[in-house]
């Protein structure tokens, strides 16, 4: 009986341990003994009287307060700590250097201050930013700092409310159900009778799943209360990391019991505690040192091509000033030295040389303006605006969710706008990943669940409808079960009988209950509707007294039950699917009073059983004395826990009346979405899964009711083996059990040699061949297939196995592999039951979003972990493979064979394009147009892919060149990234990957632009991307209308500076041949800054931000779009120079038209500038109206207050500044000027000559090209 | 089944700014519209053009160059820079009637009044009458501050200091007599440098607030006594000064002298011959320079400028030319698509 005990114990502990992946091995059997601990550096925490307990409380002295303090600056440090940072920017770095050189006197351009405003500007907009952001982590720190939690007060023996920045390292917290974790804190006890407490992750990683965490097991702690105040406990453990799974270290108690402690037992700052009633723990890294504030990072920075393209501009602006600046010193040289004891030379004692090399600096200071400096900050607050739009497009709100689109990344908008390559995953990318149970295959026999399948239509018919009218979620959601409700109960209500209306009773109220983030519980997946066939074998088993007497039982063999019952059975309970209720009833595996036909039942599933389990009877004895006989047994615990049940909660029912609330208020939350689908398809067979703890699970048994399954171990899923099993007691024959769940390559290679009689024989052989041609069809339907098998260990069997699996366990070395090889050597001699096919729904217009991302010119390539077939099937079913395309799949068993077969491929390919482009060639001169167009597909798989990106990347790059898609199977994660990297860098072009699930981590985090799908796989994806989308079919949006809007806005305001400052500053650049090349503006040095600074900085933001070239309809509706004007705009040399031409041109004007108007005549040099600056002001503003594509009120409003601005500052300025900025000083100037009617003549001269050429290429690029453009793409679309 | 909208508070506004939907005029820059555009706007350059080519035809002027490099010149003999108080006369004949008002400039080409080093040297706190900068000028005065004596130049800078103080006087020559010209000398500054930016201290008299200082070098007299004949005409505010304060924008300028408005020359000077009496003062040869005197009337739109009107002319035929040209590209690819 005590070895039978610590079995148990090692079971459990095995159980609670292969739930986390992540947990290391420190955790030793509960010996006395502490187990060696690997880590050097170490944690000391003590509570109670200990020897070195003053040393102690030095060493804690050193450990973190649980207050926290995300904020960068403080208000005193926040000017030099600001202002140091910006300094780090070349830009603002630039700015000083031009102050500097002003405060140098011989080549002083400008007053002292003037010089500074652009700076003063930038930093101070930018302060204001980061001011305002760390105000609002400030205010968060302080709320979080300022909650409340009970911590153990040892003066008052009692726990107080303290806040949780008072909290410190070594403090007892207690916390009660859905409170939040306030440090990292080891479980010390827990009010669950197994020591279990669940805790939600969502605030760390997104997950919405519950997760296990075990109370420290083997201290004398496990009491009926948990009090402090006796506890004296000494804690090790390593210091803190950022790792969020691993977390070692041991325990050692007064008493001097030790124990190891991992990962299971730490309670993670901001998880919520869930389904646990009290939990006390104490505290062991606070503040910055839990683990989720060492991993909380910044936002992430990806460099975006533009803006690498405008530093190879900027440089050329760079040159471009050296240039000027280099002609006017050279030209101030000259000129210096033609003169001689001239009247208006002031210093004449200096060399011209020097003069020229002071006239060099000067002019950097007064052609500042030429490097666009401002450009950088204008960026930034387009980028914003652009991400706002984007953030509200409703196109991109995903109504059943509620969700919007989240940016991440905030300064690569414009990339989404040059994608060339799209990689996908496809499970929940293309797909829902809302995995339903579609079908399945018994005994050989397949149920095509018909109706099951027309249920998925019609849902998809009606969610389809209910996106259309923009109802709420909730709404939608009782809307729909309505309908379906009373579909179902139209359709069922022959065969189901009285069940089918009780359990559409319970889904009715089930719905109330659905919170919106368990995505695992979506309605489709809990509602299937039985087969008919398969529910009326089931009712034979209902009604078992009329059978036994029945003669027409033919149809259904006892054999084929046995099947179909532990067929129900496994995909119940092997699973690691957590059972929850709001209730916190998760695991009273309390049983009712049992109906009065278990008996009878009980006889008939042994009888059934006798013919396959005809060794049974004589090991009977033998298993009843090892488990005090197999029915008395089942019955003992039964009662016996009902009756601890019922001591601990007394409101709990047992009752079989009460039933039906606790069976709404299931809910099952699985690790992946197939397990709860296939929990959820048992279900529907009334094989509910009611509850599971650490060693049971509580079953109800289709006509039976609950009954309790015996828990002996788990055999976690891994990759290698791809599959899981249980080993359980099976309620009704008592036997050793083992129920295995896995891919059909794992499960067919594990079955047991037909054996036993010959007709025996015959039905295995038969059944194996049926299930194998089922499980065929269904994966090339598109389904995922599950293999179910299950193996009857004998008594002695189990024990042999037994005693090997408790040495691997207790194995420290490689506990890992010995588990393996012992778990492959229980997975031998299946039988196999049946298989299931569980339907992976496309997302709503998939097949239109890759049709018209192909169009755009995109490669979409799908990465996958599935197998090809399935993958394959998804591609046809996405449109990603047409009909008509020709595949080509690169499997190859050798290195060798790869790349030879590669270069196979590559010249097949050449030569049908050669051929298909020759009959297209016949065919253009016959006059017909091609029909359909023969693309190649490369299927490739994950082996096959390593020795190609070894060694043949250049071949496989060629080859997938001249591929419309390529479809990689089987790949592993890493794999993901090492393709996207390949094409990223080999080819240089823009990429792409979009994925949901932790697997697509790395291929986001390499792409370009990483999109991740916020869907059922956590949110680890959603964590590391750039853009978050909740649908597929938002891509096609985001990228053609967003993408293509967000690049050519941003280019085009990009140029736009460009061509501002070169066109301003050439004035000033053209004043210096008529002023000696001495450096002299003619204009206001005030209204020379202000010019950029404010005058006309307004008008390119709100062009960048709200220009549209093309409406969305019309981008959305010609996908070609994305690629032709993306090409016609790739060429940015060409467009650069263009533009700085014409910004050339346009300052000749505007320089010169006024210089001949008024040469000769008594202009001043003010008065000179005043024409010049306001036609300046007006081409530029007007410059913009030309290239601009739409202008809204808000476009005309700015553009408005920009011109009114300039004049009425100037203005203004003209008349209130009186000995102010000497030497331009303004007084009267423009006043004077602007009531002379030559300066209007001039003005208009000027603007309309210097606008002609754009406004006339603009015209007949408009005419010719763009007209053209979209007229032969809306051709193709006819 | 109740639509309710926005129930979600996470749904975005669906208004027409959040979507992008506000009403906008897209000025796709089609031929359509740019034709008849262009058209338009030619014919309207080409009006203001031939208005303005008439004005400035009617525009007399009369230009004088008395520099005196040449041996011929009236003034050769006080071109010499060591030649002081030298008076050269120039006589001049009119055939037809100068309309008035006629303006009375000095001009002189090849000066650098823009240079930046010239233009920054001056104080306008001094010339604002602030008498604080009397005893410190401004440092941009360099070299032109103080003297070797360390005594304030007021005003300071070399814009002052390189006055222009060439002085005339007109004759009409009736009948043999020489008969002088009145010139008007008021009101050729700017209203606003007189009466705003340039102020004489409140110290009278006036003479009392230079004391301490000291005249800019190459003035003749101190700054009180520019103007002997009119009193009110000293210090800071004389016109002359104003109008030379004022920096001209480019190397070749003429300024304001005077005006002849009054006397029997309200309507013009009448054909006739004058002599100009020139108290030649100025070197202009260090820097090439060349000073004339201009008689001109002025127009609505300013002095005589042939330039204007004609590109007026030559932008308005060009847009008319290219709204053609673009009416053949419209012909020739717009039509093809309308089949």
């Amino acid at each position: 009986m005590e070895r039978h005990e610590w079995m148990r114990h090692q079971c459990r502990k095995l159980f609670v341990r292969e739930r986390d992946q992540g947990a290391m091995s420190t955790q030793s059997s509960e010996d006395s003994h502490p187990p060696p601990l690997k880590f050097k550096a170490k944690r000391t925490i003590s509570v109670g009287h200990w020897p070195h307990q003053q040393e102690y409380r030095d060493v804690a002295q050193s450990y973190k307060g649980n207050i926290i303090h995300t904020t960068k600056y403080s208000l005193l440090t926040f000017i030099p700590m600001n202002l140091f940072q910006q300094f780090h920017r070349a830009a603002n770095l630039y700015f000083l250097f031009l102050i500097l050189l002003n405060w140098v006197p011989v080549v002083e351009a400008f007053q002292k201050e003037i010089t500074m405003i652009p700076l003063l500007v930038v930093l101070t907009v930018i302060a204001v930013k980061d001011a305002l952001e760390d105000y609002r982590r400030y205010l968060s720190d302080k709320k979080i700092n300022n909650r409340i939690v009970q911590v153990y007060c040892g003066k008052q023996n009692a726990y107080i409310g303290k806040r949780w920045k008072d909290v410190q390292v070594g403090d007892f917290i207690r916390l009660s159900c859905n409170d939040v974790i306030p440090a990292d804190i080891l479980l010390l006890y827990s009010s669950d009778p197994h020591g279990i407490c669940y805790i939600e992750t969502a605030n760390l990683d997104g997950e919405t799943n519950l997760k296990q965490r075990q109370m420290v097991s083997g201290l004398p702690l496990q009491g009926v209360e948990f009090n402090p105040a006796s506890c004296f406990i000494r804690i090790e453990c390593e210091n803190p990391t950022n790792d969020l799974c691993t977390f070692r270290g041991f325990i050692e108690h007064y008493s001097g019991a030790c124990a190891g402690l991992d990962n299971m037992n730490l309670l993670l700052r901001s998880c919520t505690i869930r389904n646990t009633e009290t939990v006390v723990g104490i505290v062991v890294y606070a503040g910055h040192e839990t683990k989720a504030m060492m991993n909380n990072s910044g936002p992430r920075y990806k460099c975006s091509h533009l803006e690498k393209d405008l530093n190879n501009e900027i440089l050329w602006c760079v040159l471009l000033l050296v240039m000027m600046c280099l002609t006017t010193a050279i030209g101030h040289g000259l000129w210096l030295k033609q003169f001689k004891h001239t009247v208006f030379l002031v210093d004449e004692d200096m060399p011209p040389a020097l003069a020229g090399f002071y006239v060099f600096w000067t002019m950097i200071i007064v052609l500042q303006v030429m490097i666009p400096i401002s450009l950088y900050v204008s960026i930034e607050i387009v980028k914003l605006g652009q991400i706002y739009f984007i953030q509200n497009d409703l196109d991109l709100y995903n109504e059943h969710a509620g969700c919007r689109i989240q940016c991440r990344a905030l300064n690569i908008t414009e990339n989404l706008g040059q994608i060339r390559y799209l990689f996908s995953d496809k499970t929940g990318t293309l797909t829902e990943n809302n995995m339903v149970f579609r079908r399945c295959s018994i005994y050989g026999i397949e149920y095509p669940h018909v109706e099951n399948g027309c249920r998925l239509e019609m849902y998809e018919a009606k969610e389809n409808e209910a996106a259309g009218c923009s109802v709420t979620l909730k709404s939608a959601c009782r809307g729909k079960s309505l309908s379906c409700r009373s579909l179902s109960c139209n359709r069922s209500s022959l065969s189901l009988h009285t069940l089918a209306a009780e359990s559409e009773e319970d889904r009715q109220l089930s719905n109330d209950f659905l919170p919106l983030t368990s995505a695992f519980c979506s309605r489709m997946a809990k509602e299937v509707i039985p087969d008919p066939d398969l529910v009326n074998k089931l009712s034979r088993l209902c009604a078992p007294m009329l059978l036994s007497g029945d003669v027409t039982f033919e149809t259904t063999s006892s054999l084929e039950l046995n099947y179909i019952t532990d067929f129900f059975l496994a995909l119940a309970i092997c699973n690691t699917v957590v059972v929850s209720s709001p209730m916190q009833s998760q695991h009273s595996a309390q049983s009712q009073t049992l109906s009065k036909s278990l008996d009878g039942i009980k006889l008939l599933f042994q009888r059934s059983s006798l013919p396959l389990f005809s060794a049974l009877a004589t090991h009977s004895p033998t298993r009843s004395r090892g488990s005090h006989g197999k029915t008395d047994d089942i019955f003992h615990s039964r009662n016996s826990y009902s009756n601890g049940a019922s001591d601990n909660e007394e409101d709990m029912r047992n009752e079989r009346g009460a039933e039906n609330d606790t069976d709404n208020e299931l809910m099952y939350e699985a690790v992946s979405p197939d397990e709860a689908a296939l929990v959820h398809a048992a279900k529907a067979y009334h094989c509910t899964l009611r509850g599971r703890s650490a060693d049971s699970f509580l079953v109800d048994l289709p006509g039976i009711g609950a009954m309790t399954v015996r828990l002996l171990h788990i055999l976690p899923f891994d990759c290698n083996r791809k599959r899981m099993s249980v080993v359980v007691r099976h309620p009704l024959t008592g036997q050793v059990v083992v129920l295995t769940k896995g891919a059909d390559s794992a499960i067919m290679n594990l079955l047991e040699t037909p054996k036993g009689g010959e007709q025996a024989q015959e039905t295995d052989i038969h059944i194996r061949e049926q299930t194998q041609k089922h499980v065929d069809n269904y994966a090339r339907e598109g389904l995922r297939t599950l293999c179910i098998a299950r193996k009857v260990l004998e008594e002695e069997e189990y024990e042999v196995w037994l005693k090997g699996q408790l040495l691997a366990e207790s194995n420290i070395d490689n506990r890992e592999e010995l588990l393996k090889v012992s778990a492959e050597k229980l997975e031998t001699n299946l039988t196999l039951l049946g298989t299931t096919g569980i339907l992976d729904r496309l997302q709503e217009d998939v097949p239109e979003t890759i049709e018209s991302l192909q169009r755009a010119g995109i490669k979409v390539w799908v990465l996958t972990g599935d197998k090809q077939e399935t993958a394959v099937n998804i591609a046809y079913a996405c449109k990603l493979i047409h009909p008509s395309d020709q595949i080509l799949t690169v499997n190859c068993q050798s290195k060798d064979d790869c790349a030879a077969l590669l270069e196979d491929l590559k010249l097949e390919v050449q030569c049908s394009q050669e051929r298909i482009s020759q009959k297209k060639t016949a065919e253009d001169h016959g006059g017909l147009s091609s029909g359909s167009k023969v693309g190649f597909i490369l299927v490739i798989d994950g082996r096959t892919l390593n020795w190609t990106l070894e060694d043949a990347s250049n071949c496989f790059l060629e080859l997938s060149h001249s591929c419309k898609a390529v479809i990689c199977c089987r790949s592993t994660p890493l794999q993901k990234s090492q393709v996207v990297r390949l094409i990223r860098d080999k080819l240089k072009v823009m990429t792409l990957a979009v994925g949901d699930g932790a697997n697509d981590v790395s291929m986001i985090q390499v792409a370009d632009v990483g999109i991740g799908i916020s869907g059922q796989e956590g949110m680890q994806a959603v964590m590391s991307s750039d853009f978050a989308i909740s649908r597929f079919k938002h891509l096609c949006r985001l990228l053609l209308v967003h993408g293509h809007w967000c690049f050519s806005r941003l280019a085009n305001m990009m140029l736009y500076f460009i061509y501002k400052n070169v066109m301003f500053v050439n004035l000033l650049f053209w004043y210096q041949f008529f002023c000696g090349f001495s450096g002299s503006v003619m204009t206001n040095s005030w209204v020379l800054i202000l010019f950029n600074l404010f005058f006309t900085s307004i008008p390119p933001l709100i062009y960048g931000i709200l220009d549209k070239d093309i409406p969305a309809e019309q981008l959305m509706r010609v996908s070609e779009l994305y690629q032709a004007v993306h090409a016609s705009q790739a060429s940015p040399p060409f467009v650069f120079w263009f533009t700085v031409l014409d910004a050339f041109y346009q300052s000749l004007v505007c320089f010169f038209v006024p210089y001949f108007a008024y040469v000769g005549s008594d202009i001043g040099e003010l008065a000179f500038g005043s024409p010049i600056n306001a036609s300046a002001l007006l081409i530029i503003l007007l410059h913009q109206v030309i290239e601009s594509h739409t202008l809204t009120w808000i476009h005309v409003f700015v553009l408005v207050v920009s011109a009114g601005s300039y004049f009425v500052f100037v203005l203004l300025f003209s008349v209130c500044c009186l000995t102010c900025s000497p030497p331009t000083n303004p007084v009267g100037v423009e006043m004077l000027q602007m009531s002379q009617p030559l300066f209007y003549i001039v003005c208009t001269l000027t603007t309309v000559t210097a606008l002609m050429p754009r406004l006339l290429f603009r015209t007949i690029h408009n005419t010719m090209h763009l007209s053209a453009l979209i007229q032969t793409s809306l051709r193709e679309v006819e | 089944m109740v639509k309710e909208e926005n129930e979600s508070p996470n749904r975005p506004d669906n208004t027409a700014f959040t979507q992008q939907r506000l009403p906008a005029w897209q000025p796709m820059l089609s031929a359509g519209i740019v034709i008849p555009g262009f058209v338009l706007i030619g014919l309207a350059f080409i009006g203001i053009g031939v208005a303005l080519l008439i004005t400035s035809r009617n525009i007399q002027v009369l230009e004088l160059d008395y520099t005196g490099t040449e041996q011929n010149s009236p003034c050769f003999q006080c071109s010499d820079p060591d030649k002081q108080n030298c008076v050269c006369t120039l006589q001049f004949s009119i055939n037809r009637l100068f309309e008035g008002p006629v303006f009375f400039y000095y001009g002189l080409s090849n000066y650098f009044q823009n240079y930046r080093r010239y233009g920054v040297s001056r104080d306008d706190g001094q010339l604002y009458g602030d008498l604080s900068y009397f005893k410190e000028p401004y440092d941009q005065c360099e070299p032109y501050r103080y003297d070797r004596n360390k005594r304030p130049i007021v005003p300071c800078g070399s814009v002052v200091n390189s006055l222009f103080n060439d002085t005339f006087r007109l004759f009409q020559i009736v009948n043999g007599q020489q008969k002088e010209v009145p010139l008007d000398g008021k009101g050729i500054a700017w209203w606003t440098d007189y009466n705003i930016k340039f102020r004489n201290p409140t110290v009278t008299p006036l003479r009392n607030a230079f004391n301490g200082t000291v005249k800019p070098l190459f003035w003749p007299r101190p700054a009180y006594e520019l103007d002997t004949s009119d009193p009110a005409n000293n210090g800071f505010i004389n016109q002359d000064f104003l109008v030379w304060m004022r920096r001209a924008a480019l190397p070749d300028f003429r300024k304001l002298y005077r005006r002849i408005t009054e006397g029997d020359y309200t309507n013009g000077l009448p054909a006739g011959n004058y002599s100009l009496e020139i108290a030649y003062n100025y070197p202009v040869l260090s820097f090439n320079g060349r000073k004339m005197v201009v008689f001109s009337n002025v127009s609505w739109m300013g002095g005589k400028n042939e330039f204007l009107g004609i590109a007026y002319l030559v932008i308005g035929t060009l847009c008319v030319v290219m709204s053609v040209v673009m009416l053949i590209v419209y012909a020739k690819f717009k039509f093809p698509e309308e089949e």
